[in-house]
């Protein structure tokens, strides 16, 4: 979304968009509250990676183990942090965050 | 091969020769019999198309668009109400440019419930960016039906398209039809050129998304290519027009002018009514008096400079309106022509506005002709007493 918009003659007729077209809007902005992860709590249960709506939990298959929140696309809907059995998943206030 | 055909026949035998992928449809009167008669040719095998019997018109306009989107031949016909049910629907035909016909029979629209013709149900849609294509007999019906399969979809059009009839007045009404051959319309109207869809996507393995949420970023650029759909109608229309008058020896344009060239007074009129008032033409000629008509076929997209070159110079014009735009102005096609006249620098005819035949009320030769007298007193004494007169209301 942040590439330069196109004009109405070259724009595709219709509202048609190619396929796959959602891994360009990085849904992650619409975040007021970012889930911050705390090691020493988690069991790796992985219960966070199948509750999340936006597949915005990585983990590790291999090692399973917990990796990372993907933030360009975690909407900060605090499902996580809610289901999480060990509280292990903190929602933080965005700006908090990024301070 | 001449055959007597109704308004309703006449659709549902174009739409046989036509034969689109599918119809989706829901009956409501005085359109039933187009997809009632359409649904035999169905049963009994002599149409590909796949009928979709839905649960209401909402459905069908629906159903039409998911055809459409998947890149086939889709058509529906409908009424009033049910023309109404598809309102949301028939803005997202056009939004998404989607080539989708229509065989729409003009009736009232409730309350109070009325089933015979009116122009509101069509007149209400003209701003959903469907064309719209008015016919003043069961030939034209059918003439115009066959026409907006090839303007709906010429690749610089993409927009659906109706065709109207008026209910009752037309659509049951017997007429003298002169049917084309089934060959000559699936010659006359081809293959539909190929467009982005569904079917095609899959085919190919490019998955792509019809229809997706636009807001500020590109909802305004996607109404101005539709817009500009609408601007690209008003070139394919009469050239479209002027091939199927090559083909088959009727012509068509935006309108047609009956007697104007030296009338002093004119009527401009949509539908059925132009065949009473072309008689009432032919006899105020006979007595000396300077009428005549305009018949307006194509209300959208709007031929607002032809009609200023055709109306320039007139000294007095009238406008008679089927339907009530409820603007505590005028009706609803009084303000298309006065805006379509206001730019000329000079010969700029007076216009007042006639609002008639609400509800299948009859319009008779004698209201025409008292419209007309109107139209030449204000044309003699070069000014009106009125804008707006409802004619034909009980006072």
């Amino acid at each position: 979304m942040g590439d330069k918009k196109t004009g109405w003659k070259e724009l595709p007729e219709g509202d048609i968009l190619e396929g796959g077209s959602s891994l360009k809007f990085k849904t992650g902005n619409w975040r007021n509250r970012r889930p911050v992860h705390i090691l020493d709590k988690c069991i790796h249960c992985f219960i966070c990676w199948i509750s999340c709506p936006d597949n915005a939990v990585r983990v590790d298959s291999e090692a399973g183990k917990f990796k990372e929140f993907d933030y360009d696309y975690c909407k900060g809907c605090g499902i996580c942090a809610h289901e999480c059995p060990t509280q292990a998943i903190e929602m933080v206030d965005e700006q908090e965050a990024e301070k | 091969m001449k055959l007597a055909r109704t308004g309703n026949e006449a659709f549902a035998e174009a739409m046989r020769q036509i034969n689109p992928d599918v119809v989706a449809a829901y009956p409501i009167t005085p359109a039933t019999e187009i997809v009632q008669i359409f649904s035999q040719f169905v049963a009994d095998g002599i149409v590909k198309t796949e009928f979709v019997l839905v649960e209401s018109e909402h459905s069908a306009m629906s159903a039409c668009i998911g055809a459409s989107a998947a890149g086939v031949r889709a058509m529906t016909g409908t009424s009033s109400q049910g023309a109404a049910l598809m309102w949301e629907m028939l803005y997202i035909a056009a939004g998404l440019r989607l080539p989708i016909v229509m065989a729409l029979v003009n009736r009232a629209l409730s309350a109070p419930i009325n089933i015979h013709c009116d122009h509101s149900d069509s007149i209400g849609a003209r701003d959903s960016g469907w064309i719209q294509l008015f016919s003043e007999n069961v030939q034209e019906a059918y003439d115009n039906l066959i026409q907006a399969v090839r303007i709906a979809e010429h690749p610089s059009v993409k927009l659906p398209a109706m065709a109207t009839t008026d209910g009752f007045i037309l659509s049951h009404c017997l007429e003298t039809l002169e049917m084309l051959s089934d060959e000559d319309v699936q010659k006359f109207i081809g293959e539909a050129p190929e467009r982005p869809n569904l079917i095609k996507s899959l085919k190919e393995k490019k998955p792509i998304t019809i229809g997706a949420l636009d807001l500020q970023d590109y909802y305004f650029e996607h109404r101005r290519q539709a817009a500009e759909g609408m601007f690209n109608a008003k070139k394919v229309i009469p050239e479209i027009g002027k091939e199927f008058g090559k083909t088959f020896g009727r012509e068509y344009g935006f309108f047609e002018e009956y007697k104007m060239d030296d009338a002093e007074a004119v009527a401009i009129i949509m539908g059925s009514t132009v065949g009473t008032a072309k008689d009432v033409v032919d006899v105020m000629r006979g007595e000396g008096k300077k009428v005549g008509l305009l018949k307006l076929r194509v209300y959208r997209p709007f031929p607002a400079n032809e009609l200023a070159a055709a109306l320039k110079g007139k000294k007095a014009v009238g406008i008679m309106d089927r339907a009530d735009g409820m603007s505590a102005f005028t009706g609803p096609v009084y303000p298309d022509i006065c805006a379509a006249l206001y730019d000329l620098p000079d010969g700029r005819p007076i216009l007042q506005d006639y609002i008639y035949g609400l509800g299948g009320r009859d319009v008779t030769k004698e209201d025409i002709r008292y419209i007309f007298e109107e139209i030449l007193k204000t044309a003699k004494t070069g000014q009106k007493d009125y804008t707006l007169k409802y004619v034909g209301v009980r006072e």
